[in-house]
């Protein structure tokens, strides 16, 4: 089905190996497995850049008579090692699909399993930061209190808002990956894995700039 | 989503049903059709505005028929208050900017044609494209909102200046919901247009057709795609700007209100907050946003020269190094909007001078437009004359630059008309006439009937002539010192001024009355216009391959294959003095290119 465009999962074949995705015809040429592939590009771009804002915003408030001081619960430091083990468990993921020997079928059994752990690790991290956010609520600390409290719930917010939609596409991902008759495309895979690595590496610059300037 | 949009760009069937075909259509060209009618009202609705602030302005006790049924605090009895003219102003700059300068030009025109000629099927992702478009239409439903809600619309201006845009109803009518309908209309407007820019980008990137290198392709998809990325940029900074000035409205934080501010004999519970900050992240985003309008007109105006002089330009090479050095400039020069701002002499000055070296690559355009013309028998029809108005627009708005970019005589300059001359010619009025030209042009592709050539040619003639009435004198009463955000004139020192603004007003009436002959243009000719061959203009591009218009999937399942330059013009070729990007016919150019 459709094989001119996708790499399919196909429990008779195994299609996923990188030969055959080599020897696919002309359509494939035509554009779209790099379509998609530079379109995560681009969104990565644009992330960044309204976080670039967001700390041009910050730099700019920091040199005001209000500016205080925020001690970060120590419960995001537990949460980024989450996040760093989730896009190592990606990459457990990413090795399972490449494992050529083995049968199609267990291939995906192999590559859902690692998808549905990052899949809870980070929805972890989610829930450690909303601990985190409960934490200076107990100690009285909310988004308007003090300027470096606004941009905590502001950065962690957006970060976290990210997250999430990585972790909705983390679920369409292992129901295609599962479900082993329907197509699967491999360009989907390395979107959200770009896409993932980027949310780590976007939490440690945050943590870093909360922990140095807040 | 992603592997769906790849079936709805390769293997999918035709649409079916109303919905999927005209509304919620992930067709890239009911998309640009659609951007194209939402500009059109609000470009109407902008214009309206316009003649109603510019009655005020000298009338000010002038009844208004009807406006009293759309705000009675606004205007009791049809008569505008001074507060609602500032309204007005905010909804004719926010219209204008946003849902005109950069739908029309841009999402429209790029959204129709930038997969058709460089040869695909559809953008790269079809479901954000309908996104995008539904988000801008929904960020334009919640600005007209504004209208009718008992507060009414904000009277910020369309900059929305912090501190007053950030602290609510203490600073003016329209301050409170109207001004809070404006934050969330702007955010989901960056939304769209980010999603827009993103499909620009990677359509551009990964569907070119077979032969297609960046090169060849034509200057009008260059400049799309320049945009895109200029785009890209500037939406990602507002949108942040906009978050921020939401949670100061609305949760009590303070990004720009600053401590102790007394408005309306309150004090405002804010502390530490930096209104520059508003300035410098809006203006990062505000100076490209006037690429982002101008940009995509110089585009489609070189495109639609080298086909009306029926040879290329003297460089089409450097006619794209300067669209992308305006592009990469244009991040570097916000401050001055900011001269006026307080901020350190010595950045003023960092401003200015990349500023005035914009001068440069945009002189560098102009001189190959005029250049190429010189000699050539251009042909004249309604989109090769607002082509030549856009030059002249461009021209004139552009020179007044030159004095803006110098902080000692914006000083003087910033607070009067001769900033609102200069901005409304060459970014207003030479974007808007790319927009008529490209019209003019494509109209015949996008709706298989040709316009009316002397409707058209009418048109030009009364908006071309009418411009320059309306916008020179803003020049003049700028530099004797006429401060613009006023409501009117008729009772201080600026009464003997009032001459020049009735002959304003009455130059604004006519020439906003001359639109109606487009739009009846328009409309007319998409049902009884004479029928419109596959290529009537004799163009090169591959949007003249295919059928006028075009079926569902562009090239009817076909992939083209391209083997020139759009540029093929002036030869001797089976098919007449021009050769199709798509014809592997080889010939000789008759004069050196």
């Amino acid at each position: 089905m459709s094989s001119t465009i996708v790499s399919t999962v196909n429990p008779q074949a195994n299609a996923l190996s990188p030969p055959k995705r080599a020897a696919a015809p002309a359509a494939l040429v035509y554009g779209h497995e790099r379509a998609s592939s530079s379109g995560i590009w681009v969104g990565v771009f644009a992330i960044t850049m309204s976080f670039a804002a967001f700390t041009s915003a910050l730099f700019v408030r920091e040199g005001t008579t209000d500016w205080g001081h925020l001690t970060l619960p120590s419960v995001l430091y537990f949460n980024t090692l989450v996040l760093l083990v989730s896009s190592i468990t990606l990459e457990c993921a990413r090795q399972a699909l490449e494992g050529r020997r083995s049968e199609a079928l267990e291939v995906a059994q192999k590559a859902s399993a690692w998808v549905m752990i990052t899949l809870l690790l980070g929805i972890g991290f989610c829930a450690g930061q909303f601990h985190a956010w409960q934490e200076l609520r107990a100690e009285g600390i909310y988004l308007a209190t003090i300027p470096n409290s606004s941009f905590f719930y502001l950065l962690t917010f957006l970060h976290g808002m990210h997250v999430l939609v990585g972790i909705l596409v983390m679920v369409y991902l292992a129901g295609r990956l599962m479900a082993s008759h329907t197509t699967f495309r491999r360009s989907l895979f390395s979107n959200t894995a770009i896409y993932w690595h980027f949310m780590t590496w976007l939490w440690i610059y945050l943590l870093l700039l909360c922990r140095t300037k807040l | 989503m992603e592997e769906s949009s790849v079936q709805q760009a390769h293997v999918h069937a035709p649409p079916e049903g109303f919905i999927r075909k005209h509304i919620f259509s992930l067709d890239h060209k009911v998309i640009g059709k659609q951007y194209y009618a939402l500009a059109l009202v609000a470009v109407f609705t902008g214009m309206i505005l316009s003649w109603l602030m510019r009655i005020h302005m000298v009338w000010p006790a002038a009844k208004i028929p009807l406006l009293e049924h759309i705000s009675s605090a606004g205007a009791p009895g049809g008569v505008i208050t001074p507060e609602y003219y500032l309204s007005l102003l905010t909804m004719h700059g926010t219209l204008m900017v946003f849902f005109v300068l950069t739908n029309a030009p841009f999402a429209a025109f790029g959204n129709y044609f930038l997969p058709i000629q460089i040869g695909a099927e559809d953008m790269a992702f079809p479901r954000f494209n309908m996104m995008s478009f539904w988000v801008t239409f929904t960020a334009w439903a919640v600005l007209m909102l504004a209208f009718f809600i008992p507060d009414g619309p904000p009277i910020a201006g369309w900059t929305s200046y912090a501190p007053l845009s950030a602290v609510g109803k203490d600073a003016g009518p329209g301050m409170q919901w109207g001004m809070s309908l404006w934050g969330l209309s702007i955010a989901l407007f960056c939304i769209g247009s980010l999603l827009g820019a993103l499909n620009f980008i990677s359509t551009t990137l990964d569907l070119r057709a077979k032969g297609m290198t960046l090169m060849r392709m034509p200057l009008c998809t260059w400049a799309w795609f320049i945009t895109a990325c200029i785009a890209l940029l500037a939406f990602a900074v507002l949108l942040p700007a906009c978050i921020l000035l939401i949670l100061d409205r609305h949760a009590g934080t303070s990004f720009y209100v600053p401590g102790g501010l007394v408005i309306s004999d309150r004090l405002q519970a804010h502390s530490g907050g930096s209104p520059l900050l508003w300035q410098h992240l809006f203006w990062f985003f505000g100076h490209p946003e006037v690429y982002i309008a101008i940009l995509p007109s110089m585009g489609i105006v070189s495109h639609i020269l080298i086909n009306s002089m029926r040879k290329p330009l003297l460089s089409s090479k450097v006619v794209i190094y300067s669209m992308m050095s305006i592009g990469f400039l244009s991040y570097m020069v916000w401050g001055h909007h900011m001269f006026l701002s307080g901020m350190n002499p010595m950045s003023a000055l960092a401003f200015s001078f990349p500023t005035l070296t914009i001068t440069i690559p945009a002189t560098v355009l102009t001189l190959i437009w005029l250049g190429s013309l010189y000699g050539s028998r251009l042909q004249i029809n309604s989109a090769s004359l607002f082509a030549l108005g856009f030059i002249s627009m461009f021209v004139s708005g552009g020179v007044s630059g030159f004095f803006l970019a110098q902080p000692s005589i914006d000083i003087y300059l910033h607070a009067t008309y001769f900033v609102v001359g200069h901005f409304h010619m060459v970014m207003g009025v030479a974007s808007l006439f790319g927009v008529f030209a490209g019209t003019y042009f494509w109209f015949p592709k996008m709706s298989g009937r040709m316009m009316n050539e002397t409707l058209g040619k009418l048109h030009f003639w009364i908006t071309f002539v009418g411009t320059y009435c309306i916008f020179m004198p803003f020049h003049y009463l700028g530099l004797i010192g006429n401060v613009r955000r006023y409501q009117s004139f008729v009772d201080d020192y600026m009464q003997p001024f009032l001459g020049w603004h009735k002959f304003m007003t009455i130059a604004a009436l006519i020439t906003g009355a001359a639109q109606f002959i487009f739009l009846f243009n328009l409309i007319y000719s998409r049902f009884k216009g004479r029928v419109a061959p596959e290529n009537p203009w004799n163009g090169t591009s591959l949007e003249w391959s295919i059928p006028s218009p075009p079926p569902w999937n562009n090239f009817g399942a076909k992939h083209p294959v391209v083997y020139h330059d759009p540029f093929q013009y002036g030869v001797k070729s089976s098919r007449g003095d021009f050769v199709m990007q798509d014809s592997p016919e080889q010939v000789a150019r008759a004069s050196g290119d």
